[in-house]
């Protein structure tokens, strides 16, 4: 066991962008082989901005912090900015995470991959 | 902030009483055990004190007791000394599948050695099955290690049944007792013992200091090789204040535990039936009566232990869990996945374990705050919502 960050147990206490969208252009859901948690984000997309995103996440105290800042990172960037957000600059812009939570930060990352992935399959 | 602690399973404070039954033998009477002068006697004197009042809590004489670093090390001992000293007997042992890692580990490291170990699968309850265990010995069988109350789900083994059967068949039989000596009543020869682990962090001592009962005759190669301490079976100089200290925990444990016992029970089953009655989808693990006073241990569906953890500790509230997400190695709890529970109620498990300490208040706040919390982590959870649709 390593103790969080104080960024990071922020963002755990107060979530960012926690719930769901109603008519959202995308919607990724993935999963953890590593722990089996599960991630869901949803996101709205208005000329290529990325104008609305919100999460769902079952999972442990990293992966609530990560979703809540990839949320974050993400709110009013284009689609293809969004998309270069790795998972470790997820796990950067919460002042780090301990290194047996760092799969968790991946989840978010491809919660977001996932969701924009579902938003191409719909608009084309 | 008040802080709340239930985690008293995992380690508990140092009785006063016990600190200042140690506090000299840091200081004035520092002497080693083992030196012939004055200092050396004073000492001695105060460990062999000591090893009589385990040994009388025990049902069991004093030469039987040997002084270890705790629990750990006393099922180290017994696993890898019985495995060794009776390798010409036989190779296999049988222990439970909801043993803690202190007896687990050992045993895959014995595997490695060439020793076959048998793991019996437990019920829902995570009970052993008595005819199980007697199918699965053998003629090469020499150890049986079975634990008397498990450490996350509070279940508690038919011990004495258990060892009829081992003494039957004149296999040695071990039980890890760390969570209930001093807890519960534990006589060596009413259990049909041959082994027993205890540590005295969890009764109310200090840390790093347990013991291990031996009965006497029984063949056991030394842990530790060095000088002649603790009859030669464990070299090491004595930690003097550790062993006072032990002692001095047993005899106050040995004072309060009846009483205790029931009090614990009280404010246990109001725990469980608050969490059950009020937050739904939830369910106990473990086994409704035959199980430790004080141990409560929930699982709450759609949610994962360690978020739920963390926020209780927000709240002041100290417990535990037994989710993937908490372990360092990513995996379930193996004693809740013994129980056959699915993965994602050993993600939602929480273990609240209750000491001399508590107060009635304390469980109505945490009947107060956890349905807030639960509320506030479904919300945000994305199988609450399947579920609900
Ligand atoms: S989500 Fe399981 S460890 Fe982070």
């Amino acid at each position: 066991m390593q103790n969080y960050s104080e960024k990071v147990m922020e963002h755990f206490r107060n979530p960012r962008n926690a719930g769901e969208i109603k008519n959202p252009d995308g919607v990724g859901h993935v999963g953890s082989s590593v722990c089996g948690d599960v991630m869901e984000l949803y996101i709205k997309v208005k000329d290529n901005v990325i104008t609305d995103v919100k999460f769902k996440t079952f999972g442990c105290g990293a992966a609530i912090a990560t979703s809540s800042m990839i949320t974050e990172l993400v709110k009013g960037k284009r689609v293809n900015e969004a998309l270069k957000i790795s998972n470790r600059a997820v796990a950067e812009a919460l002042g780090g995470l301990p290194p047996a939570k760092m799969h968790c930060s991946v989840l978010a990352e491809e919660a977001l991959k996932s969701a924009v992935e579902d938003y191409h399959k719909r608009s084309f | 902030m008040k802080r709340i602690y239930l985690d008293y399973a995992a380690t508990t404070p140092a009785d006063p009483e016990v600190i200042k039954a140690m506090s000299p033998y840091f200081t004035e009477r520092f002497g080693n055990a083992s030196s012939l002068h004055s200092f050396g006697r004073e000492a001695r004197s105060a460990v062999e004190q000591a090893r009589k009042t385990v040994a009388l809590f025990l049902g069991a004489k004093p030469e039987e007791i040997i002084f270890t670093s705790g629990g750990t090390e006393s099922n180290n001992f017994v696993l890898k000394g019985i495995a060794d000293a009776n390798k010409s007997k036989g190779n296999h042992l049988i222990i439970s599948a909801i043993e803690h890692h202190a007896i687990t580990k050992p045993c895959k490291f014995l595997e490695k050695q060439g020793f076959k170990v048998t793991y019996l699968k437990v019920d829902r309850y995570g009970l052993v099955d008595l005819q199980d265990l007697k199918r699965a010995i053998t003629d090469k069988t020499i150890l049986i290690s079975v634990m008397h109350a498990n450490n996350e789900i509070g279940v508690i083994q038919p011990i004495k049944e258990i060892g009829k059967i081992a003494k039957e068949q004149e296999i040695h039989f071990h039980t890890d007792a760390v969570q209930t000596f001093g807890h519960l009543p534990v006589n060596v020869d009413q259990l049909n013992l041959d082994l027993l682990s205890c540590s005295a962090h969890k009764l109310y001592g200090p840390k790093g200091v347990g013991a291990l009962y031996v009965r006497e005759g029984t063949k056991i190669l030394p842990f530790m090789h060095g000088g002649d301490q603790e009859n030669d079976r464990r070299a090491s100089t004595r930690n003097v204040a550790g062993i006072v200290g032990f002692g001095r925990a047993v005899e106050l444990a040995g004072e309060k535990i009846g009483r205790e016992e029931k009090r614990l029970i009280s404010l246990r089953d109001k725990l469980i039936r608050g969490v059950l009655d009020n937050i739904g989808r939830t369910r106990l693990n473990g086994h409704p009566a035959k199980r430790l006073p004080n141990n409560v241990n929930v699982s709450v569906k759609y949610i994962e232990g360690e978020s739920m953890v963390l926020n209780l500790d927000l709240e002041g509230i100290a417990c535990s869990t037994g989710s993937a997400c908490a372990s360092s190695i990513l995996d379930p709890s193996h004693v809740l996945l013994a129980l056959g529970l699915p993965h994602e109620l050993a993600h939602g498990s929480l273990r609240f374990t209750l000491g001399r300490y508590t107060k009635e208040e304390e469980i109505n706040y945490v009947l107060e705050v956890l349905p807030k919390i639960v509320g506030k982590l479904r919300s945000m959870s994305p199988l609450y919502k399947t579920k609900k649709k």
